[in-house]
């Protein structure tokens, strides 16, 4: 299902411009890392998505639809978000009931329900949580049941806010492993976040954003070479990226397999 | 004398009865910027509130042996003395904020006001705060509608602008774009520079390699491994224990499996220690 979104434009109450001129579309399936600095729109952004705000100016499409003609709870078929912080998010008093809402709501029998729950308890490892209420929950665990409550509705494009915030290295694993089991399903994943070796070895494309707009938009490679630019967006290259250059390599590397691979090359010709 | 101790401390929350810290004995001196990582419930927050006076004052239950900063006995003190020499920048800055003021400015000078600081002296140190950690932009701004990152630095502010002698922080980067949180780790080790001791949560690597004095290492509310962040950040101990590492120490380990980088050469952590690393494998034949 493509998102299709034209010069969008959104100011909050108080005259806060938070974005201007917005012309994006993402495709059915595609894998895409929103990264940015802080207060530069990006949750504004993905909030249109699932029509939690709608554009001051401009439009938004998902699919055949214009999120301005449909209801939250309808878009929620079509695009499950993730909050940046999960306390906006959860209400309910047990994990089970937390992940159970959304596909109910949706009119989801109980089986199919029971089969959705299930299937995202598997993928985020809340096994032993079922029966938690999640604010007795650590918050790195919370995020886990966010995320797990969004999975649930099977929806074909998921988007996450941050959602390696906090995390340690382990679930930082489970959430990349998350994103790949949800892209080899067809769905369109979209995600914010501030830890750019985290999307650089996970993702496909790149958006970077900056007061409102978007500065680069391409793929990994392209856009993590950009240092001048990404910079204007507070955001540095990939460790490995920057290590790449400062050794002189032709080709800009991406996660540790392309740093080895270039860095053997460099070692061959010595 | 060190200014923050603990000596053989053990706490429990009250809910549980599985102890969250384990014995844990610590100096951290004067003036010293010490680096805590650990995985999720390594007990990380936990010793932060210790220090901080929030165990046992706020949060109650079991808390055996000793903990002293400056001299002063924790369980001896009240809450609202220890606060003035220690101050908690909490993990979630939706804690941090009072919920009774309007704008950003307010809320900065909030923890001043209450110490009955002078009006021209508050406005001085909340504006010159702000401009450190680069929100002066947002000063007449209301406190609950920014950016996640926002709010993290406001919360930040809150804390910075009362220049505690103690200052502990629980990941106050979390939220902070790259280069916003490379400048609040170059701020904060300018304190420490001035004297104020710092003690920082925190899982970037990276900048805890860069930045640190000292780091410890922690799983299960035990500490596992102290010593200098070289020493300890590429310590095989962190990946055992699930505990993350900076992409050059993995990819320096990779290359050395692979006889392309110098056993003798100590495993990178920083960038400058990654450049002469893998330069100097290269240049060995
Ligand atoms: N509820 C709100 N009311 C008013 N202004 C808001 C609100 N939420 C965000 N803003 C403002 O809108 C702009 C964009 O904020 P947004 O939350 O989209 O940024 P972001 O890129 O997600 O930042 P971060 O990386 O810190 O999460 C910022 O200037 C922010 O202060
Ligand atoms: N308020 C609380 N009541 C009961 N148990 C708690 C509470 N807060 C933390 N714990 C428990 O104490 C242990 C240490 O948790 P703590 O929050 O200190 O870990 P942490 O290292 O800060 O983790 P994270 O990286 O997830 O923030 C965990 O087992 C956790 O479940
Ligand atoms: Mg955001
Ligand atoms: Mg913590």
């Amino acid at each position: 299902m493509k998102i299709e979104i034209n010069n969008l434009h959104f100011t909050y109450p108080g005259e806060i411009i938070a974005l201007s001129g917005i012309n994006l579309s993402i495709e059915s399936g595609e894998k895409v890392a929103i990264v940015g600095q802080n207060g530069s729109g990006k949750t504004t952004l993905v909030k249109h998505f699932n029509g939690l705000l709608l554009p001051t100016n401009g439009t938004i499409r998902i699919g055949d639809w214009d999120t301005k003609d449909h209801s939250v709870a309808e878009l929620a078929s079509r695009v499950g978000y993730v909050f940046q912080n999960p306390d906006e998010q959860l209400f309910n008093s047990d994990v089970k009931s937390e992940l159970g809402f959304g596909p109910r709501n949706l009119g989801y029998d109980d089986d199919r329900t029971e089969e959705l729950v299930e299937d995202a308890i598997e993928l985020t490892g809340l096994d032993n949580y079922r029966d938690t209420n999640p604010y007795d929950l650590s918050p790195t665990w919370r995020k886990m049941v966010a995320l797990g409550s969004i999975i649930a509705l099977d929806s074909p494009i998921v988007v996450f806010d941050e959602p390696t915030t906090g995390q340690d290295a382990q679930s930082v694993e489970v959430i990349a492993r998350i994103a790949d089991e949800l892209h080899s399903r067809g769905k369109t994943l979209i995600t914010i976040s501030h830890d750019i070796d985290f999307c650089a070895e996970n993702f496909e494309r790149i958006i970077a954003m900056s007061e409102g707009e978007i500065l680069l938009d391409g793929s990994v490679l392209e856009v993590i070479a950009q240092e001048e630019s990404l910079a204007t967006t507070f955001v540095d290259p990939p460790q490995l990226t920057r290590l790449g250059k400062e050794l002189g390599f032709d080709q800009t590397v991406n996660d540790q397999a392309s740093f080895l691979g270039a860095y053997r090359l460099s070692h061959e010709q010595n | 004398m060190a200014l923050v101790e603990l000596s053989s401390v053990t706490y429990t929350y009250p809910t549980t009865d599985k102890p969250a810290l384990k014995d844990i004995n610590l100096k951290v001196e004067q003036g010293e910027f010490l680096a805590i990582v650990g995985s999720n419930e390594a007990g990380k927050s936990t010793l932060c509130y210790t220090i901080s006076g929030f165990i046992p004052h706020f949060f109650h239950g079991d808390l055996v042996g000793e903990v002293q900063v400056a001299g002063l006995n924790l369980e001896e003190s009240k809450l609202n003395e220890w606060v003035l020499n220690v101050g908690l920048v909490f993990q979630n800055p939706f804690n941090q904020i009072s919920g009774s003021k309007f704008t950003v400015f307010e809320e900065i000078a909030f923890g001043l006001e209450n110490l009955g600081v002078k009006r021209s002296e508050m406005i001085e140190r909340v504006e010159r705060a702000m401009e450190l950690t680069g929100i002066s932009d947002l000063a007449d701004r209301s406190p609950y509608s920014l950016s996640g990152g926002q709010q993290q630095k406001v919360a930040l502010t809150s804390i910075l602008v009362m220049e505690p002698q103690v200052f502990v922080l629980d990941e106050p980067t979390s939220q902070l774009d790259p280069i916003g949180a490379r400048e609040v780790f170059e701020v904060i080790k300018e304190m420490s520079r001035a004297g104020i001791t710092v003690i920082m949560a925190e899982h970037k690597i990276e900048w805890v390699a860069e930045f640190a004095d000292r780091v410890i290492a922690m799983h299960d509310g035990q500490i596992i491994i102290e010593g200098s962040p070289q020493e300890v950040l590429t310590s095989p101990l962190l990946p055992e224990h699930g505990i993350g590492t900076s992409r050059y120490t993995q990819a320096a380990k990779q290359a050395r499996t692979e006889g392309l980088f110098s056993e003798t050469t100590p495993l990178p952590v920083t960038l400058d220690q990654a450049v002469a690393g893998f330069s100097g494998g290269n240049h060995e034949d």
